[in-house]
């Protein structure tokens, strides 16, 4: 490795780190703003343009907040336990590669680029189990445990669904995922880039992993670990200040990171939904205005992309966290284990019958299973309850109300 | 140069935290200590350009078993360093002894293959499609031994967590 190399690498850090945490106010002002609108509040809009502010602000506010440490906490490991949840959310970013040129490229291209990534997801579990432990509370011992059991149980499903990319691109390295997703759609429609998820097994793979996402990042639907209503905060209920800021940040980080794997692996990464290199290379051998234009675009354009994207992602995190309900322990298990893993077992299984007998196969296949299980749902289709309204159950009206 | 100093960073860390763990009578921080000396071992192994199984040591080991490990701890609350004293004076002697052992059996093949001098690999020995290659034909017999071994523990664990019927 030559010093202009460390110099390249070190640049791509800083792009990387820059990029994230310079989108982290912004999205948690998007966060909160969405949810507001979805929930017909206002949100916050008071500080700065739109509240773009407010982010600056609120962490200000946790800078100078008192720190407490609980007398029975083990110092040591309660201290350490938002670093181990913040750094394996910074480093898991490394391999994303969010453009074609050397500065865009991933921080290390390197062979096992997908395994690298499970294996940061992975250590995230720690970060959030030792802040339950060493807290030496109920609530956040349980919620560490749960943290804990969930983040193994969804970690074989996501495992599944990113190993229907490498399958498909025959490489774990970002870069060749990425190759394989500009290709002509399906091997045949020009100008329209073959994204993984616009195949059958890609589109299985793609909602496999955005549930595995949710639950990986404790998000809600899967927001147990945290559940406000029955564990205070969980496994954060004993941090404040800049400890509980960094428990805020690795999660919001690890969003935007999975939200990129996601991106990079199944939506195609930085490439456009349309591909425009024809005219792309067409202008770039032009003179004069045109020359300079697809020279700006040529750079911007697939960085572009991928943001877009990951906020899309992030978009639908927002959209799901609005619409659905946090789900009972058991459901969770139940959905982990008893319906992703076999799905994604089934998924691959067919994906190499299209690797190796041909697309036909492979169709039939879904179909069989598409069937297959629909008959096995519609034979166990769950009563539907007949909602009763007893008088006693209504609420209480005085009796000038009712006059009117 | 750099190789170097790094290497013996690493060997110091991995050797001091697998003391560690032996040593420290808290069961949560003697499992942390092994998960450091499992990620300090990974990087040897990226080190010798073995990446792959590099990545593995820190799946399967530090993300998964250790996770589990601690989960156990934790449910069966043994953070109290009193709780583990128990029968040490029976046991440390014969313990010492299997370490010995152990350690003078690892430590004459270490020589007598380092007397070889360092061998020179293939530069895509550790990859995934390399060890892939040669899993699945060269050894694919005992792989699937390895998975019938891992099957049989699965339905054995399950067995043993099944609640008995009534």
């Amino acid at each position: 490795m030559t010093l202009a190399d460390l110099g390249w690498v070190l640049l791509r850090i800083a792009m990387m780190l820059g990029f994230l945490l310079g989108t982290l106010p912004v999205v948690i002002w998007l966060e909160r703003r969405v949810l507001a609108w979805f929930q017909n509040r206002i949100g916050p809009n008071r500080l700065g343009p739109f509240g773009l502010l407010q982010p600056m602000a609120d962490a200000a506010k946790l800078f100078f907040k008192e720190e407490i440490i609980p007398a029975q906490a083990d110092r040591l490991i309660w201290s350490l336990a938002p670093a181990l949840s913040l750094f394996p959310a910074l480093a898991a970013a490394a391999t994303i590669p969010w453009g074609p040129n050397r500065l865009l490229t991933p921080v290390a291209d390197v062979d096992i680029g997908i395994l690298y990534f499970l294996a940061m997801s992975s250590l995230a579990a720690y970060g959030v189990l030792l802040a339950g432990w060493a807290s030496n509370n109920k609530y956040s011992l349980l919620g560490g445990l749960r943290a804990s059991a969930q983040v193994i149980s969804y970690e074989l499903g996501m495992g599944l669904a990113l190993a229907t990319a490498i399958l498909y691109a025959g490489s774990l390295r970002m870069t060749d995922i990425v190759a394989m997703q500009s290709e002509p759609l399906w091997g045949v429609v020009p100008f329209i880039p073959n994204w993984l998820v616009f195949t059958p097994w890609g589109l299985v793979g793609a909602g496999l992993f955005f549930v595995c996402m949710l639950a990986e990042t404790n998000r809600a639907p899967f927001d147990l670990p945290e559940a406000e209503s029955e564990l205070v905060a969980g496994y954060q209920t004993e941090y404040s200040s800049m400890k509980f800021a960094a428990f805020f940040m690795g999660e919001y980080i690890a969003i935007l990171a999975i939200s990129g794997i996601m991106t990079t692996c199944f939506l195609g990464g930085y490439l456009s939904p349309v591909n425009f290199s024809p005219i792309q290379s067409f202008a770039e051998s032009s003179e004069g205005v045109w020359h300079v234009l697809a020279g700006v675009s040529g750079a911007l354009a697939p960085p572009f992309w991928f943001v877009a994207k990951v906020f899309a992602l992030f978009f639908g995190f927002l959209w799901v966290r609005a619409t659905l309900l946090r789900l009972r322990y058991d459901q969770l298990m139940n959905i982990g284990w008893r319906f992703l893993i076999p799905v994604g077992l089934v998924n691959l299984a067919l994906l190499t019958v299209y690797i190796v007998w041909g697309w036909v196969p492979s169709l039939v296949g879904y179909a069989v299973v598409g069937a297959m299980y629909w008959v096995r749902s519609a034979r166990h289709r769950p009563e539907v309850r007949q909602l009763t309204y007893t008088r006693a159950a209504q609420p209480y009206r005085p009796k000038e109300a009712s006059n009117v | 140069m750099f190789e170097k100093v790094l290497f013996f960073l690493l060997a110091l860390i991995a050797i001091s935290t697998a003391v560690g763990v032996v040593a420290n009578r808290n069961p949560v921080r003697s499992a942390l200590l092994l998960v450091m000396n499992f990620i300090s071992l990974a990087i040897l192994y990226f080190m010798l350009s073995a990446q792959f199984l590099g990545v593995l040591q820190v799946i399967v080991y530090a993300g998964a078993i250790m996770v589990l490990f601690l989960f156990v701890i934790m449910l069966l609350n043994l953070g109290s360093p009193e709780a583990i004293a128990q029968e040490r004076e029976l046991k440390r002697p014969l313990a010492w002894l299997v370490a010995m052992g152990l350690f003078s059996v690892l430590m004459s093949q270490a020589l007598v293959l380092a007397s070889y001098g360092t061998p020179q690999l293939a530069p895509d020995i550790g990859t995934a499609r390399t060890i892939g290659l040669v899993l699945f034909t060269q050894w694919a017999f005992p792989l699937l031994l390895v998975a019938l071994l891992l099957t049989v523990g699965v339905i054995g664990s399950i067995l043993l967590a099944r609640r008995r019927p009534a």
